[in-house]
């Protein structure tokens, strides 16, 4: 964005008679689109981009956390859905956030564009002709030789060259007005392109990182689901826990992949602070054998396109069940969530909404799951992640779940309205350790015969994030060059000395950005004295003004 | 994977060696504010010197008392880096693992930038008390609240993008601490210079020292803190399974980013330079500060590594 405003015309002149409505819209489009790329529109565009950010912190958000979201709805019941309206809980993705980045980047592509224009004529057009008054310039200085003119500037164009400076000489009389300070052939040079390269880099790489993430947003998709040790699941919606999609996914074209969860491992420290988890995995398509994997926190599953991660784990306690007519149903298991990631100890519950014909009830298991479990006080608690001694309280219930009453249900807990409906009917309830059996009043007997882990996976598939991760360093690189690259102009023009022996050079410089320039302008000038005395006959007469150059300082600097 | 106890615990000590070394540092610069003479109006620029004719050569007392504060800052920012250095070999890790070891490497940062600049710009020395007396404050209050016991790193944390992400992060956090503080400094002291009150004020660098310092601190913190959102996205993205997901840290990162994007911009526009451009820069200085506090200690999201119960 610019950081001087190009000269504008400063007011139009007074229109001649009524103008059509097309020249009237014309203008006020101009003087509102002027205004829009205005730097200061730019800042205050900022500001209004990191307010509109805030609340997405403040407040629960649905795309991070659906219950936080449900519970504030619970505690602020009049205040949450004047909120909602005004997408306090979808901020990231409310049109009001829309609109202002669009707006920001409307106006740094107005103020961008231009520049990136004129960038491009100034990279081919020769250095600006020099100021009349160099002394003006916020460096400059005199010096004095015993060199004819030519013969300077020739020296001051060698040494300029060397430094990479393009030079342009000119016969000063003839490109500038004539007057007294303007006479006596003249040298521009300048150097340091990149400093406006690399701020038009970062502009621009700031928009392609916009249409990345769109495009990422759009075209990507994410499905998360439970899966227990020995189970695996295939790429489709219908299958995840959870999932979310793009505008323009279509559901019947994601990746054939299936993946299948072989062994799952959680490691831990001597202090019981989690190191690692790993999950040995077979991923290919359907019906494949698959290729194994082991993929873990911090070390996805990359396929082209596609990655599966681990997200979490826990506990799924198996339990075998055994009907007072001998039927067994072996290791049926269900996964129990980790209340707490210390301990692991979890909560779930095992539903069993068919157990053969002629069996009219339903039966079903809901409880606490330690994986190293301890009595304290007659209530079962775990005191350690790792499965050590396994323990499992359970309340055993009998009757009608409900789970064909149309109503979506947890599958982590029972429907508490069937319970106290009384059609769900508490009949036993037992702590038991691997091996112990609950046996219930008809005769039905429930082993807690061991536990499988389970990982939580999440698929994830983001067609623009190589695109972003370019985009980003691109910005990066635009912005090292913007801020510590700097744009120097040179100057010098050579005329005759007041007393009439010899030439006095008179230099100027103009920099932008890289701070101290004084410092700088003084060596350059010392080297190039340096060289001209090595050139001339006899070592060149101290200045009328003073000895060396004395480096005016500019107000930037002071 | 184990913690060797007795470098821990000489970690812990050099925190308070460090904490009472600054406090020295803090009375050496307060005594050369209250006694020291007024520099002449700094029509210099720092560092080239020379038309300050009135000023002796030779150090004055109150000059002594600055060097002094300068020398015992060196002393607590040695024991300072001790503690870092110290506790990562006791837990065989990098020390940034929870908020007390970031907080206390991002202080770290803040002050040896202060002591880069006091070396390359004379004129800086003067603020001395000004940047010691938050160290020692934000260091009591990290002790008492944010203090965790040496530990091993939790799984999420053990990738090589620790070095590089938190390293990034702390670093230009510090930085902007610096930038902040000078540009508060500014705010105060270019106010005076237009009312010109005689308060000790005055013995502070001139306004548009103050100013540039605050500028060119931020250029320099502003890509390394860019890098450091660049790989925080890069780790989160084989960490948490997406490069951005709003997450509060993130968002206020987010925040912080634009509103030194803002600050950067306005110093070079007209009608924000001066004033309205330092207040950005507070502005900023504070959302990373909220950053590092509120949203560890309050908000719960997936950068909650805090240690803190």
């Amino acid at each position: 964005m610019s950081t001087v405003a190009p000269p504008r015309p400063a007011a139009a002149p007074p229109p001649p008679a009524r103008p059509s409505l097309g020249a009237r819209a014309w203008g006020l489009w101009l003087r509102w689109w002027r205004r829009l790329t205005a730097m200061r529109t730019a800042i205050v565009l900022l500001f209004l981009l990191a307010l509109a950010a805030i609340p997405g912190s403040l407040l629960p958000q649905r795309s991070l956390n659906q219950n936080a979201v449900r519970q504030y709805f619970a505690d602020h019941p009049t205040l949450a859905p004047v909120l909602d309206r005004l997408y306090a809980f979808d901020v990231f993705g409310s049109p009001w956030f829309a609109a202002v980045y669009l707006l920001l980047f409307v106006s740094l592509i107005g103020c961008v564009v231009p520049r990136l224009a004129e960038h491009v004529r100034a990279l081919r057009a020769a250095p600006p002709p020099a100021p009349r008054r160099l002394q003006r310039l916020p460096d400059s200085g005199e010096l004095a030789t015993a060199l004819p003119g030519p013969a300077v500037l020739d020296v001051v164009e060698e040494e300029l060259r060397v430094r990479r400076f393009r030079v342009v000489r000119r016969d000063g009389a003839a490109s500038t007005p004539p007057g007294p300070a303007a006479s006596g052939p003249e040298l521009s040079a300048e150097k340091g392109f990149w400093k406006e390269s690399g701020n038009l880099l970062f502009h621009l790489s700031l928009v392609a990182l916009l249409l990345g993430l769109a495009g990422g947003k759009l075209w990507g998709y994410e499905g998360s689901i439970l899966v227990t040790e020995g189970q695996g699941f295939c790429n489709s919606f219908q299958q995840y826990d959870t999932h979310s999609s793009g505008a323009l996914v279509d559901s019947g074209d994601l990746s054939p992949l299936c993946i299948d969860l072989e062994d799952f491992r959680a490691e831990y420290e001597e202090d019981l602070t989690a190191a690692s988890y790993t999950a040995d995995i077979r991923y290919g398509g359907p019906g494949e054998e698959g290729e194994p994997a082991t993929i873990g926190v911090n070390d996805p599953l990359r396929l082209d396109g596609d990655r599966v991660y681990v997200t979490g784990h826990g506990y799924a306690p198996r339990f075998t069940v055994t009907l007072p007519d001998g039927t067994a149903f072996t290791d049926v298991s269900a996964p129990f969530l980790p209340s707490d990631q210390t301990t692991m100890s979890s909560e779930g519950a095992l539903k069993l909404p068919d157990l053969g014909a002629g069996v009219e009830d339903q039966l079903a298991l809901e409880g606490f799951f330690a994986p190293t479990g301890l009595m304290q006080g007659g209530v079962l608690t775990s005191i350690d992640p790792r499965p050590l001694n396994p323990q499992v309280a359970v309340l055993a219930y009998q009757g009608y779940l409900g789970l064909d009453s149309g109503l979506p249900q947890s599958v982590y807990s029972l429907d508490a309205s069937q319970i106290e409906r009384g059609r769900l009917a508490e009949v036993g309830r037992a702590n038991l350790a691997v091996g112990e059996t609950l046996t219930l009043p008809d005769g039905t007997a429930v082993t807690f015969t061991g536990v499988s882990q389970f990982a939580a996976l999440q698929f994830s598939h983001d067609p623009g994030q190589v695109w972003v991760l370019a985009a980003a360093i691109a910005v990066l690189v635009g912005l090292l060059a913007l801020l510590f690259l700097r744009r120097e102009r040179f100057f010098a023009r050579v005329g005759p000395a007041p007393d009439g022996g010899g030439t006095v050079l008179t230099v100027g410089s103009l920099t932008r950005g890289g701070g101290e320039s004084a410092t700088r302008f003084a060596e350059l000038t010392g080297q190039l004295r340096a060289a001209l005395d090595e050139r001339s006959p006899t070592p060149s007469a101290p200045p009328s003004g003073g000895a060396a150059p004395e480096p005016e300082v500019s107000p930037r600097d002071r | 994977m184990t913690v060797d106890p007795s470098l821990a615990e000489l970690s812990d000590r050099l925190f308070s060696i460090a904490v009472a070394l600054y406090s020295v540092a803090v009375v050496a610069f307060s005594a050369q504010l209250a006694f020291g003479r007024r520099p002449a109006r700094e029509l210099v620029p720092a560092g080239s010197g020379g038309a300050d004719a009135g000023a002796p050569a030779a150090p004055l007392r109150s000059d002594r008392w600055g060097l002094a504060g300068l020398a015992v800052t060196v002393l607590g920012a040695a024991a300072h880096a001790g503690v870092l250095i110290t506790r990562g070999m006791a837990a065989d890790r990098l020390p940034w693992g929870n908020m007390y070891e970031f907080a206390t490497a991002v202080v770290l940062v803040g002050v040896v930038a202060y002591l880069v600049l006091a070396t390359r710009v004379p004129a800086v020395r003067d603020i001395g008390a000004f940047v010691l007396a938050p160290v020692v404050i934000s260091l009591v209050a990290i002790g008492l609240f944010l203090y965790t016991e040496t530990g091993p790193l939790v799984a999420a944390l053990r990738s090589s993008w620790l070095a590089v992400h938190v390293s990034s992060a702390i670093l230009g956090s510090g930085l902007f601490f610096v930038s902040g503080i000078a540009s508060v400094l500014y705010l105060l002291r270019s106010r005076q210079e237009a009312g010109a009150d005689g308060s000790f004020l005055s013995r502070l660098p001139g306004a548009a020292t103050l100013d540039r310092v605050a500028h060119r601190t931020a250029v320099f913190a502003f890509p390394i803190y860019t890098f450091a959102m660049i790989a925080g996205a890069i780790w989160a993205e084989s960490a948490w399974g997406r490069f951005w997901g709003w997450d509060p840290k993130e968002t206020w990162m987010f925040i912080s980013w634009v509103v030194y994007a803002g600050y950067l911009h306005a110093r070079t526009t007209v009608g924000w330079r001066g004033r309205p451009a330092a207040w950005v820069n507070v502005v900023g200085f504070a959302v990373v500060l909220f950053n590092l506090l509120y949203v560890n200690m309050v908000s719960t999201g997936l950068h909650s590594y805090g240690g803190l119960d």
